[in-house]
């Protein structure tokens, strides 16, 4: 028994080499990006200083060349972040000559428009700082370095991510997206969430930055740490909240697999020194990286999905 | 899984091998009950694409839903969001990942429950392959035949059928064979160029990832090793060039005071130094004297490439703009015709006023009239004689002798379409990447209609005269 059961001449010829894996996402994520430059107004790009954000910042320098990336990035300043990731924002910035909007969890709080959680995690509270900003800044377009592998609810998610004026997502009135011809029309006090990774995987990210040679801060690699144990992760002590009594800092060597928050980003051991051991390191693991290191998205099954509703990336 | 050998299992992609992989976008289509979620599962879960915390999720949920503990439930690892979970539906399309050594794949999950129609055409639209499930009990079903015309209506160059639930026919290979042979016919009759047929037990995992020895009359490749062997990317060689102008890179800078390049993605054909193009709508010619990347200049760049072109003239070029070449006689016009799948729960309105978004360019327009429909359940076209809608017919006019021929959502149908400026109007049997369109709202931005431009399946089926029809869809009972 044959499987072909019909083939008609030339239909399956290719003459050229295909595009390699990364060069098609490559080119996917610089037409969204140039996509959004074309259709809307005043864009701005998410920038934590961590490893997806970096590789956006790197395919928006790629999308506009010879020219500069022309849209400011915003920071959601948690307070309670890593100083070498602050180091390497600024140094970014200044080098590439970009407009940075920081979004501060601090402000809000000391302003009374949060509230601290008992938890300590600062995490879920940089949707109302983020909001504002978009808000102050008259932001339209909002591109964010999600993954639809990060997280079951992301896999539903669209490229282009209508929100409303409260910043929520309703996974029930996204617009169906077909071919490349991305909807990002919408009305005053609306906004557009854009996700230019939504197709790479951690791996595909790593591997991209091995290939583009990109420098990431150093956190991302091991080295010795102070870290005490918590929820079954190792959070860097500090000022934040940690440790609290009973719990024990040691001295490890570790590194982090996502930069986010102190309070709530938990680094894992590793040895691995180097892209290409990081990139062993994460091909070897039997664990996504939001489950080995982010505390919020064990909250409940679906933690992820309703903060996005909120408004959260 | 007993009867199958485990030592041969697929390792994770390998760091040596990366460099080189390329990337297949597919989409499935199956109804629930067709084990669709336990076959993504199955090849989730078989190339490795499945990392302990997300099993052990699985792994409670199965035990949550009552199954005993010893038996994964691979379906549950595509239900994504909470109202899936607690209601059991399935809300459009999720995109799924997963690689082997040779090949990284993008799947499109379109669930198949009541918005089976604008799920698939949106997960078809971008696919290269598509997997049509059957139950090897039931056969082909009008359910499948439905869904291989969909799949030939967005043009997807490969179909695969996987025959499923072959353990509960015993391995029984007259009947995947008159499955396969009925389906072939079909495909035939639908002009889908390229057709395989795979008999497997997603449960079990028989000939997805694995070749079963419970086939062994079967000697074709497994689901996967079909998924790694479908050429991808077209001989761009032989298509025309289309590259529609996304953006315009003017620098301003000391380093490049008059630089300016058309920034966009070659959806078609090969661009290269030295082409003379002309720019569409507007017809001005002109010479390509370079193509700018960040990692440097290149001689040449094929679809599906993102770059930016500079010409040797200095035209007025803007986005929205098209790059053909010259020597090419290119469909351009204000009159669209074309097959829409209508997306939304507000019926189409003759005369609306909407916008058509093709390639880069959005124009107002007008929805003059629909003149056919598809019945995706019969795959029979009806058709109207042609009137001038916007004239003839009052839409809010219920007692009116012509009846306001609408699309509602789901629904399939031809539509002719003014539009106020020219645009190119290539026809998306022939251009797959610049034959579609969309018909955006224009009070609230939302997308009604999905559409493709000239002669599809539509006009390849037989018509059926709207007076000879008894049916009542228009009183609202379609589908």
């Amino acid at each position: 028994m044959t499987t072909s059961t019909t083939t008609l001449p030339g239909a399956t010829t290719t003459a050229a080499p295909p595009l390699t894996q990364l060069d098609a996402l490559e080119s996917e994520a610089i037409h969204v990006m140039r996509e959004v430059a074309g259709e809307f107004e005043r864009p701005v790009l998410l920038f934590s200083g961590g490893k997806d954000s970096i590789v956006m910042l790197h395919l928006a320098r790629k999308a506009f060349w010879p020219a500069p990336v022309p849209f400011p990035v915003m920071h959601v300043d948690t307070g309670h972040n890593f100083p070498e990731v602050i180091a390497y924002r600024d140094a970014t910035v200044a080098e590439h000559g970009l407009r940075l909007v920081v979004a501060s969890v601090q402000d809000a709080i000391d302003d009374g428009r949060v509230v601290e959680t008992p938890g300590g995690s600062r995490n879920p509270l940089q949707t109302v700082p983020l909001l504002d900003a978009i808000t102050e800044h008259r932001f339209d377009a909002v591109f964010g370095g999600g993954r639809r592998d990060e997280e079951k609810a992301r896999a539903k998610e669209r490229m282009f991510s209508l929100r409303d004026e409260f910043g929520q997502w309703d996974p029930r009135r996204q617009r169906p997206e077909l071919w490349d011809l991305y909807n990002g029309r919408h009305k005053p006090g609306e906004h557009v969430r854009v996700f230019p990774l939504s197709n790479w995987t951690e791996l595909d990210v790593w591997r991209y930055i091995e290939r583009e040679r990109i420098p990431l801060p150093e956190i991302y690699y091991a080295h010795e740490r102070d870290v005490f144990a918590r929820d079954g992760m190792w959070l860097t002590a500090g000022g934040w909240g940690g440790p609290r009594p009973g719990e024990v800092v040691e001295r490890r060597t570790v590194r982090y697999r996502t930069v986010g928050d102190m309070s709530c980003t938990g680094a894992v051991d590793s040895t691995a020194a180097t892209v290409a051991e990081v990139i062993a390191e994460v091909a070897a693991s039997r664990l996504t990286e939001r489950g080995a290191t982010r505390a919020d998205d064990r909250a409940s099954e679906a933690a992820m999905e309703d903060r996005k509703r909120e408004g959260y990336f | 899984m007993g009867t199958q050998t485990t030592t041969d299992l697929p390792a994770a992609a390998g760091a040596a091998d990366h460099a080189q992989r390329d990337l297949l976008r597919l989409a499935t289509a199956g109804s629930v009950d067709d084990g669709k979620s336990t076959l993504i599962g199955r090849l989730l879960y078989d190339t490795k694409s499945v990392l302990a915390d997300q099993l052990s999720a699985v792994e409670r949920a199965t035990r949550a839903r009552g199954g005993d503990g010893t038996a994964v439930d691979l379906a549950l690892l595509t239900d994504g969001l909470r109202a899936e979970r607690e209601q059991g539906i399935t809300i459009d399309v999720a995109y799924r990942y997963f690689s082997t050594a040779r090949r990284a794949f993008v799947l499109a999950d379109t669930p198949g429950h009541v918005q089976y129609t604008r799920n698939m055409v949106t997960g078809a639209s971008t696919a290269e392959l598509a997997i049509v499930l059957v139950d090897a009990r039931k056969g082909v079903l009008e359910q499948t035949r439905r869904h291989a015309a969909l799949t030939a209506l967005l043009g997807v160059p490969h179909v695969v059928l996987a025959v499923n639930k072959m353990d509960l026919v015993g391995f029984d290979e007259p009947t995947f064979t008159a499955i396969a042979r009925e389906f072939a016919d079909y495909a035939h009759v639908l002009g889908l160029p390229d057709v395989h047929a795979v008999p497997l037990s997603a449960l079990d995992g028989d000939n997805v990832v694995v070749r079963s020895d419970r086939t062994p009359w079967y000697d074709g490749p497994t689901l996967l090793e079909l998924l790694e062997q479908v050429p991808v990317g077209r001989d761009a060689a032989a298509e025309a060039l289309r590259l529609p102008v996304q953006y315009v890179i003017r620098p301003r800078t000391p380093e490049h005071p008059d630089y300016r390049g058309y920034a966009g993605k070659v959806a078609s054909g090969v661009v290269r130094v030295g082409d003379e193009l002309r720019v569409l709508p507007s017809g001005r010619t002109s010479r390509v004297v370079g193509i700018d990347t960040f990692d440097g200049p290149l001689a040449e760049a094929a679809a599906p490439l993102s770059v930016t072109v500079r010409l040797a003239d200095d035209l007025d070029v803007a986005r929205g703009d098209v790059l053909v070449p010259a020597a090419e006689d290119v469909a351009t016009g204000q009159d669209l015709v074309g097959t829409v799948c209508w997306l939304t729960e507000r019926r189409s309105v003759p005369g609306a006023r909407v916008l058509v978004r093709t390639g880069t360019r959005t124009v107002r327009a007008l929805l003059r009239e629909v003149d056919a429909r598809l019945d995706v359940d019969t795959l029979t076209v009806e058709q109207w004689d042609p009137v001038d809608t916007v004239r003839t017919i009052d839409a809010t006019d219920t007692s009116s002798d012509a009846a306001p021929r609408s699309l509602g959502l789901n629904a399939i149908g031809r539509v002719r379409v003014r539009l106020a400026e020219p645009v190119v109007l290539d026809d998306y049997a022939t251009h797959r990447r610049t034959g579609g369109f969309l018909l955006v709202d224009p009070s609230d931005g939302s997308t009604l209609a999905a559409g493709m431009v000239g002669p599809t399946l539509l006009d390849r089926l037989a018509p059926v005269r709207a007076d000879e029809r008894d049916d009542d869809w228009l009183a609202g009972a379609g589908i």
